[in-house]
């Protein structure tokens, strides 16, 4: 039956987003408990409308019938009955439910193998860092496949909720003293999308981010061109100082070190997605080219995502044409 | 306070020579405390919030229609899904809940009041002001935007730097006291105001229940209060209780809220499983099966909901142990819920089911509300709740609970009881189309949230990208949506019909009666009954009628019925702190007039209001009022 309602969920939503498509163990566990409690509550429900359907029917007050029904005080027996029976089904279903919660508690914060990150929530988007390679990202999540990865998650301002429901089921970004710790892995290469699960402001439902899992190998190659990046800047001097003056205030790019105020733009021409919600598409089926992307974002990122704590670039004095031009030389800033 | 109350009794003389204090027309409504006026009260103003929380509602689903609309813009579907939330359920559901219970526990337990008439009065005025305060906010600057939760740091002043919140906080607390008084009287009034023979394991169904309901109260506002004031000095005052910075925790507040939240939750839904067993019986001509398993179930229920607050914060990060105690405990409610839902079935079994109107909605509470139900039960498992949490299954199961359990108990309740309410049936026909457009659009509204939610759609987002799969399943809602907006005009059409046609309806009007309620005049007189009747057994009515009796026995002769008095004291006690809460509100702003500035940042408007409230309560501790009386002569003259 489980297997059954298995088959028929499995139809349901995106392979890269969908609860019902679980691509990890850590998914698998929490998709496993929800098929038997739907098998459980489907039970459940078929007896309930069954014996409401049959009473509405077999019961129903015919014309001219006057006679006083029997007033039925109760039954023991039945109420033991029903009374039991639940009883059995909470137990049927609280023993893997408390076998996964402790399962789930293991954070892997003490496994020396385990890609141990730092998860950090900002209205409206997501910093990255791994700590023992002390390297810092934004938006595009990349870790190795068949590891186990470590989270530490916190927030720098209100409380965001970090969820990648094809990986694991959410958990909390709280400010200090209440840090969170939890760990997924992903099996298998590919691109999957988390979303912010807590109500964190007008662009909530715009602070997306991907989770890339990719090759050992891939891996430690992406970790060695973001720790020794290439000192790139755009060709154009003027352009560069603009970039330096204006970008660069708040942003970090190459070796400089992390800001705590604006996502690192190290590698953007290698992301999935401007500000988490453009995605980068050549085909243009799912989104646009990154150019395009990013000309959007910078000539006016308030429309795009409301109430996002970057400037306009305009007001900060950079012409169309420099606008234009910081989005060429980004859109071609890749890793590799 | 108490004289109305033991005054009842006829072998205690009152003083002489208080007269009768009438008046008409509007100041009848402000200065009555009859406790089927305020209902009426209660009703009204619960069905102009309903009706503002409906089409907030309405806009909500409008801009979901598809993705990437831009019908409304994010700060103001924030401002709406959080007004949406708090209108519905504290200003929506529970003064209708509230209007019931004043309109039948009095006459179901065979009282002529209920126990503080005074209090009734002053706790349906503090929640009306509270609720006008709340929603002020739209037209002063901006609504709450933090949602109905408000979970800190973002209903912080650094996040949301406009009143909204303040309203928030302010006017729940000022409705919230309503509640609590509200609470307090129903317990006074079930306590100590039950006809002779009317022992707790004889009264009806919706009297139990609107007593553990009013104990949940009791002890679950409390928090909420402790909660709005900490927030309140966080915003206004600068304190530092939810603040990380000055060693506060933003974890705190969610601990606070959701041990008021969660009893929050049992005290909007007993009332509806008091109202079902109350109507099942009635149209299956049949008493309610197993009487007292349905009592013990209910206590267990009011006992288990103060025992699951942290259900709420699974991903808030409390650790295995606390997860796993939680997810237990959350899971055991499904026992007595289940003794409830068997026994209502068993009621039909062997009766003569009728579908009238109110029978309709009861009948479709019991599938649609098991379904919420169960999928409370996916919830409580931690590990799936990592899944669920925060995502539109959760949107689903609250709404198969609130509005397919409360709502539809609601209308089995109104059409049930709007005879007894207001002398005049409500139109069958178009009760049965209200039934069949609301249930319906309920069902496409919410049954494909439960999908959107497991998918990946997060709650509370403002739009969503293209290319997810939720295009279609968003557009199925928004139209379930239309269809219950349907189905609640044609509810006010049957109201609006209906109160053309002449009050003739009969003292039992369904005819199958079986409690207190329908022993008396559609509407009842002022003083409910002329006599006390006396009790015999559960089912009081019922029984008269299967021992051939036309009435109750009275367990009194006729005599002099002490009365309260009508006052306006508790209207000006309410509108003192809603100035006061006002004044406070705005203490720290900068006017562009200088006068105002003045008024407010010297805190002299708090102040004046304070000064009618006290000065209310002074005039009521100052001067004694014994009330009237109606004498025998008047009562035989009808």
């Amino acid at each position: 039956m489980t297997a059954a309602f298995g088959l028929l969920l499995a139809g349901c939503g995106r392979e890269d987003l969908s609860v019902l498509r679980p691509q990890g163990p850590v998914a698998e566990s929490s998709y496993a408990l929800m098929k038997l409690s739907i098998a459980i509550m489907i039970v459940v429900l078929l007896v309930v409308f069954s014996i409401a359907t049959y009473v509405w029917i077999r019961f129903r007050r015919k014309k001219d019938q006057n006679e006083i029904p029997k007033q039925v005080e109760g039954s023991f027996k039945l109420e033991v009955l029903w009374t039991v029976i639940p009883l059995i089904l909470v137990v049927v279903l609280a023993i893997p439910t408390v076998k996964v919660v402790f399962a789930a508690g293991n954070d892997h914060s003490d496994d020396k193998d385990a890609i141990k990150v730092k998860v950090t929530g900002h209205q409206y988007w997501w910093e990255f860092e791994y700590k023992d390679y002390g390297v810092t990202t934004a938006q595009d999540l990349i870790i190795p496949t068949g590891k186990h990865i470590a989270f530490e998650l916190s927030t720098t301002d209100v409380l965001h909720s970090f969820w990648v429901p094809s990986l694991a089921g959410k958990m909390d970004t709280n400010p200090d003293g209440t840090v969170n710790r939890f760990s997924f892995s992903a099996p298998n290469e590919g691109v999957y999308r988390g979303k912010c699960a807590e109500l964190c402001g007008p662009s909530h439902g715009f602070m997306e981010f991907k989770v890339k899992s990719v090759s050992g190998e891939a891996f430690e190659k992406w970790i060695a061109s973001m720790k020794a990046p290439e000192s790139v800047m755009p060709d154009d001097p003027a352009l560069a100082e603009k970039f330096k003056s204006q970008c660069l205030s708040c942003h970090a790019i190459g070796s400089m070190p992390a800001s705590p105020v604006a996502p690192s733009l190290t590698g953007i021409g290698s992301r999935e997605a401007v500000a988490g919600i453009l995605l980068n598409d050549d085909t243009r089926e799912d989104g646009a080219p990154i150019l395009e992307n990013l000309k959007t974002w910078l000539h006016d990122p308030q429309s795009v995502k409301p109430g996002n704590k970057m400037p306009n670039p305009k007001d900060m004095g950079l012409s169309d044409e420099e606008i234009d031009g910081i989005a060429e030389f980004l859109a071609g800033y890749t890793l590799e | 306070m108490a004289h109305a109350a033991q005054s009842l009794h006829p072998s205690q003389p009152l003083k002489p020579g208080h007269s009768a204090k009438r008046h008409t027309g509007l100041m009848d409504w402000i200065t009555t405390v009859d406790h089927k006026k305020i209902a009426i009260l209660y009703l009204w103003a619960g069905g102009l919030f309903f009706g503002i929380g409906g089409l907030e509602a309405i806009l909500i689903r409008i801009q979901l229609i598809k993705p990437m609309n831009t019908f409304l813009d994010a700060q103001t579907f924030n401002e709406l899904i959080t007004m949406h939330g708090t209108t519905m359920i504290f200003l929506g559901v529970m003064p209708v809940i509230f209007a019931l219970m004043n309109a039948v526990i009095p006459l179901q337990i065979g009282a002529r009041d209920v126990a503080f008439p005074f209090l009734n009065s002053l706790g349906f005025w503090t929640f009306l002001f509270g609720g006008l305060l709340l929603n002020l906010s739209w037209v002063m600057g901006g609504a709450p935007d933090a949602g109905w939760t408000a979970y800190t740091p973002l209903s912080g002043k650094g996040y949301s730097s406009t009143h909204g919140v303040d309203f928030y906080t302010i006017g729940l607390q000022i409705a919230g006291l309503g509640t609590l008084i509200g609470g307090i009287n129903f317990l006074a009034t079930i306590i100590t105001m039950r006809a002779p023979g009317m022992s707790f394991m004889r009264m009806p169904m919706f009297a139990w229940a609107t007593f553990i309901t009013s104990a949940i109260i009791l002890f679950a506002f409390p928090a909420v209060t402790v909660g709005l004031v900490l927030l309140t000095f966080d915003r206004i005052l600068d304190a530092n209780f939810f603040n990380v910075a000055g060693g506060g925790n933003p974890v705190l507040w969610q601990h606070i809220f959701w041990i008021f939240g969660h009893p929050e939750v049992y005290i909007l839904i007993l009332p509806a499983f008091g109202i079902i067993s109350e109507v099942i019986p009635t149209f299956s001509r049949k008493r309610l099966f197993g009487y007292s398993s349905m009592v013990f179930a209910t206590i267990l229920i009011a006992f288990l909901g103060f025992m699951v607050w942290a259900h709420h914060m699974f991903t808030t990060g409390l650790g295995p142990v606390a997860n796993a105690l939680f997810s237990v405990s959350t899971m055991l409610i499904a026992v007595p819920t289940g003794i409830k839902i068997f026994n209502w079935l068993f009621t039909m079994w062997g009766g003569q089911v009728r579908f009238t109107t109110p029978n309709l909605f009861a009948a479709g509470f019991i599938p649609t509300f098991t379904m919420g139900g169960v999928t409370g039960v996916m919830l409580a498992s931690a590990p799936a709740d990592f899944q669920f949490h925060d995502t539109y299954f959760v949107v689903a199961h609250f709404h198969y609970v609130i509005v397919g359990g409360l709502v539809l108990g609601l209308f089995a309740g109104l059409h049930y009881w709007w005879p007894k309410m207001f002398g005049r049936m409500l139109s069958e026909a178009l009760g049965k189309w209200t039934f069949w457009t609301f249930i319906i659009g309920f069902h496409l509204t919410f049954f494909v949230q439960h999908f959107l939610g497991l998918m990946g759609m997060q709650r509370r987002v403002f739009t969503y990208l293209p290319n997810q799969q939720f295009d279609l399943l968003n557009l199925v809602s928004t139209v379930g949506a239309f269809l219950m907006g349907v189905g609640m005009i044609i509810f006010l059409v049957n109201i609006f019909l209906t109160s053309r046609r002449p009050a003739d309806a009969p003292n039992d009007p369904w005819e199958d009666g079986r409690t207190l309620e329908w022993t008396i005049p559609s509407p009842p007189p002022e003083y409910n009954f002329k006599q006390t009747p006396l009790v015999r057994g559960l089912d009081a009515f019922w029984k008269e009628k299967m021992a051939g009796a036309k009435a109750m026995t009275p367990a009194e002769p006729v005599g002099s019925i002490h009365m309260p008095s009508a006052t306006i004291l508790p209207f000006m006690m309410s509108v003192g702190i809603f100035i006061a809460g006002l004044g406070f509100m705005f203490s720290r702003d900068e006017f562009n007039n200088s006068i105002m500035s003045f008024l407010f940042n010297n805190y002299i408007v708090t102040a004046l209001g304070l000064l009618i409230t006290f000065g209310s309560m002074l005039m009521r501790s100052l001067f004694d009022d014994h009330g009237w009386h109606i004498e025998p002569e008047e009562l035989e003259g009808r």
